[in-house]
């Protein structure tokens, strides 16, 4: 349904032990609401994201519901503590079923 | 979903019995919607616990969003499990629902939004003891972002 979907994320490279860290992510997705109508006046059908999660190393550190009310191109700024290396993987649920990933490694020093 | 006219009436008196919740109130004109209304949702959420205002959540809004297609907000809750979002004027009040997990550092989250038009964005946020507490913000909207 959705072209063009590209996640993007940005995780510090290193950071220290169970420091804070902010994690940004932005998909690019049109995030159709199913309000608007085209040219005929016919609906366009509601086609979003609906559901973003985050995790480290297999342990939940968000897990976020999305509504038609969240603008194109959804955008997620929280934190997140790491405890050890590993690697975060951050997932968003399309309404067509479609699934996109995206992981990033931290080194802990 | 068919809404007759006595539904509308009695739910709107239930919806004045529940004077608890100011936004409820507000959100009758949005009961002829096929969606759910702000209050549905907030029930749904709250399986109908106490909501109270207070300073538990923070809830950061501009106060004048020129264009209703990308507001930007962000919600606060220290020792909250669950931070729910809603645009009680939108055409689907829901607006998000972050649930933190145990790695989360802190409860908060930054977004942005899509608003129809001038209203009040609500947060919700369920505490770790099961208690719930609420802020509203208002936001003015110059040009509507849902379309239509």
């Amino acid at each position: 349904m959705a072209d063009n979907v590209k996640p993007r994320v940005r995780v510090p490279k290193t950071a220290s032990k169970d420091e804070v860290i902010t994690i940004k992510t932005l998909i690019s997705h049109p995030m159709e609401s199913g309000q608007r109508k085209d040219k005929d006046g016919n609906i366009v059908p509601r086609s979003i994201i609906n559901r973003f999660t985050a995790e480290f190393n297999g342990q939940l550190v968000i897990d976020a519901t999305l509504e038609p009310a969240i603008s194109t191109n959804p955008y997620l700024e929280f934190d997140a503590k790491v405890p050890e290396t590993g690697e975060f993987k951050f997932t968003w649920y399309d309404d067509d079923g479609s699934v996109y990933e995206d992981a990033h490694k931290v080194e802990v020093s | 979903m068919l809404i007759s006219r006595r539904g509308v009436l009695s739910a709107g008196a239930g919806l004045a019995a529940f004077a608890l919740l100011p936004v409820a109130v507000r959100a009758q004109g949005a009961a002829a919607a096929p969606t759910q209304t702000a209050d549905e949702v907030i029930a749904e959420f709250t399986g109908g616990a106490e909501v109270v205002d207070g300073d538990g959540v923070k809830l950061t809004a501009p106060e004048i969003a020129e264009n209703g297609n990308t507001v930007p907000i962000s919600v606060e809750a220290p020792g909250a499990s669950e931070i729910m979002v809603l645009a009680v004027e939108n055409p689907t009040p829901g607006v998000a629902k972050f649930v933190f997990g145990p790695l989360a550092a802190t409860q908060a989250a930054a977004t942005r939004i899509r608003l129809a038009k001038t209203q009040d964005v609500v947060a919700i946020a369920k505490m770790a003891d099961g208690s719930f507490v609420r802020t509203a913000s208002n936001v003015k909207v110059t040009i509507g972002g849902c379309g239509g």
